[in-house]
């Protein structure tokens, strides 16, 4: 064999381990020093097809080819089938780069994402990593804060307040001490954007938070990752530490005079603590309680201290907009969703993972041409977008385009970019009591709308489906969903309405149920 | 399977003692004590409100507010299994219902033995449904009969 190994991607995702990647790395690994041959494993992050997991590259002369779905067993015919330069077998895909998911995407935030070894600072380097960075560093704060805005960027954690106004705020606050929080909870149901960023390319969120703690003249940031997420944890530590050792964080960045101190911070599994003042309140070592706003977390935030909080997919999309410069970014999207967008598909389909696109292209592109349908091979009845709080639509209402004015003109929202594919076998009855069950479980408990209203919710969902007097039943929950949209203090109450008032609106057939026969004694 | 060493008062003020330094830390604290010791024995409150010069009632406060965190010793495999609705859109639920029916093993009830499957909302595998947590291990496609073997498992190695 030639001295150079041949390098073969096994990714290190936490959905491709889900489903064997440990034990086909391993058995490459055997079977190549069995057969003599000279092999580099690099564990990558995921391409994003997750059906296609685990998925195996190899980098041959004229690029890298995939194979997948491979299992341990099938790695002795691989190497048989001279899989080690791109040789033709059962499983092979063809190049990356050309398979028709990859193709269609715009992928600006997940462009390294797949393709680098992620803890390799050389590799991040090597492939534009640290470019926004080092632009940064050549402009004020003010002048960073201008090209956010000049970019368009929404806050991609559901809101979509524009980044650029709320780090203004930042900005121009006077405080001794000023933060970066990452808002690194991502407990919505159908949304795995921010943990395959920090398993693929934990650096370009680093580089996105160091660049608005220039840009805001903050010293201190700190990232909340859900403990649903082991993986990413141990990826991003490490991740940190080698920063640090490389000095593009800490004392100084990157040798300027800026100093910027970086650590993750651990949730303990209570989805509230993705609301962003309840983020806070965790972090400071509290119960996770809402609070009020004003004042704003950009004035009062961590500690009392300016603060800007962003989710994950924001700070990511700053690096790019640096370096590529606002205009090129703004180039992307509608309206006034600008740039690209994460869209996370999953649930009951046949294709299911992470697409990067600009905004707008429809939900019925996306999970019939990209997702190929349900993965029962049963007709969709129903989809959910943006998460736990999101609407259900129905399969009528898919030509809606990815877009926040768009889904909320139809009474939905798009959230994190999550979309949950359900087929026909789906109670919609039972989803809406799920909707108030799972506000009841995670509730702060602050407000009374929310803490008592999701109870009741549940409660009057049980009596619906149970097909006791309906119509008056029916007329207590949109009652009841009108209080909690109004009066809850923030959107977890505020929201739950929306999958149930969907589902009811949308599937009333669900609601109108014959009375449960009485129990034989 | 990790074996965790009983609880020490010592031990545990000095994991408190070696995080106090850190802004808010009482997160950090709780988690570093659950690692140890596999749960964070009462007996912590006072260490970490004197450390921290909080009030007990704080202390406790955010012990119980967070899921994670467990106030007695746990069953020696704790299985997280994914009830959200991208796993519900898969069939979580009858995973659940099969548990109880065919394995005699209910869901979120800590008397089923040395293993417990606990819910929990999302683990982010929403494309390779349904999804469980097992220490630290994500796995997808998950049936009935896989995780009951893997309930198995965790009361052999006990």
């Amino acid at each position: 064999m030639s001295a150079n190994p041949v390098r073969i991607f096994v990714p290190i995702d936490a959905a491709a381990l889900s489903v064997g990647a440990e034990a086909v790395a391993q058995a490459i690994a055997s079977e190549a020093a069995a057969r003599g041959l000279a092999v580099e494993i690099v564990r990558n992050g995921s391409r994003g097809m997750l059906w296609l997991e685990p998925m195996v590259e190899v980098e041959t002369a004229e690029g890298r080819i995939g194979y997948g779905p491979a299992t341990a067993k099938d790695v002795p015919a691989l190497f048989d089938a001279g899989f080690a330069s791109g040789g033709a077998h059962a499983l092979r895909l063809g190049k990356t780069e050309e398979l028709d998911w990859m193709k269609r995407q715009q992928r600006l935030t997940f462009e390294r994402v797949g393709v680098t070894d992620p803890l390799s600072i050389a590799d991040y380097r090597a492939h534009g990593g640290f470019k926004g960075l080092e632009k940064a560093l050549a402009l004020t704060g003010g002048e960073i804060v201008d090209a956010v805005k000049a970019s368009g960027l929404r806050g991609r954690g559901g809101a979509g307040f524009p980044t650029g106004i709320k780090w203004k705020t930042v900005h121009d606050a006077k405080a001794e001490q000023k933060y970066i929080v990452c808002n690194a909870d991502e407990g919505d149901s159908g949304t795995f954007a921010d943990r395959m960023l920090f398993e693929g390319d934990p650096y370009l969120v680093i580089e996105g938070m160091t660049i608005a703690a220039i840009a805001v003249g903050a010293t201190r940031g700190y990232i909340y990752l859900r403990s649903e997420y082991p993986h990413a944890h141990r990826t991003l530590q490490r991740a940190i530490l080698k920063a640090e050792a490389a000095g593009l964080i800490g004392a100084s960045v990157l040798g300027s005079q800026h100093a910027f101190h970086l650590e993750v911070r651990l949730g303990a599994g209570a989805y509230i603590c993705g609301e962003e003042t309840s983020l806070l309140e965790s972090l400071e070592g509290k119960r996770a309680i809402v609070r009020a706003k004003p004042p704003l977390p950009a004035l009062q935030g961590l500690f009392g201290k300016p603060t800007v909080v962003n989710n994950v997919l924001s700070f990511a999309a700053v690096p790019w907009i640096m370096d590529h410069g606002a205009q090129a970014y703004a180039d992307y999207g509608m309206g006034r969703s600008r740039g690209t967008l994460p869209i996370q598909l999953g649930g009951n389909v046949k294709r299911g993972g992470l697409i990067e696109l600009a905004f707008g292209i429809t939900l019925r592109e996306i999970i019939e041409d990209m997702g190929g349908g349900t993965l029962s091979g049963r007709p969709i009845r129903a989809v959910q977008v943006g998460g736990p709080l999101g609407a259900y639509l129905t399969a009528e209402q898919l030509d809606v385009q990815m877009d926040y004015e768009a889904l909320a003109s139809m009474r939905a929202m798009l959230g994190h970019g999550g979309i949950v594919v359900f087929d026909d076998s789906v109670d919609m009855a039972k989803q809406a009591r799920f909707a108030f069950e799972f506000c009841a479980k995670e509730s702060c408990g602050k407000c009374t709308p929310c803490r008592i209203g999701a109870t009741r919710g549940v409660e009057t969902m049980d009596r619906i489906i149970a097909g006791a007097e309906i119509p008056k039943n029916i007329a207590v929950l949109r009652d009841l969903s009108k209080l909690m949209t109004d009066a809850s203090l923030c959107a977890m109450g505020g929201l739950t309405p929306m999958p149930v008032l969907s589902a009811l609106n949308h599937f009333p057939e669900d609601f109108d149920r014959p009375p449960l026969p009485l129990a034989a004694e | 399977m990790a074996a965790y060493p009983a609880w020490d008062q010592d031990s545990a003020r000095m994991i408190v003692a070696g995080l106090a330094h850190l802004e808010g830390a009482t997160l950090p604290m709780l988690h570093a004590l659950q690692d140890e010791f596999g749960y964070v024995d009462p007996q912590a409150v006072p260490l970490i409100a004197e450390a921290l010069n909080l009030s007990r009632a704080e202390v406790h406060g955010a012990i119980s507010f967070y899921h994670d965190f467990k106030t007695a010793p746990q069953p020696a495999r704790t299985i997280k299994l994914c009830r959200a609705e991208a796993c519900q859109a898969l069939g979580c639920e009858s995973v659940v219902a099969e548990l109880s029916a065919k394995h005699g093993i209910a869901v979120d009830d800590h008397h089923a033995g040395d293993a417990i499957v606990e819910t929990v909302y999302c683990l982010g595998n929403c494309a390779l449904g349904p999804s469980a947590l097992v220490d630290g291990e994500l796995i997808g496609r998950v049936d009935a009969a896989r995780i009951a073997g893997l309930c198995q498992h965790g009361r052999a190695h006990s």
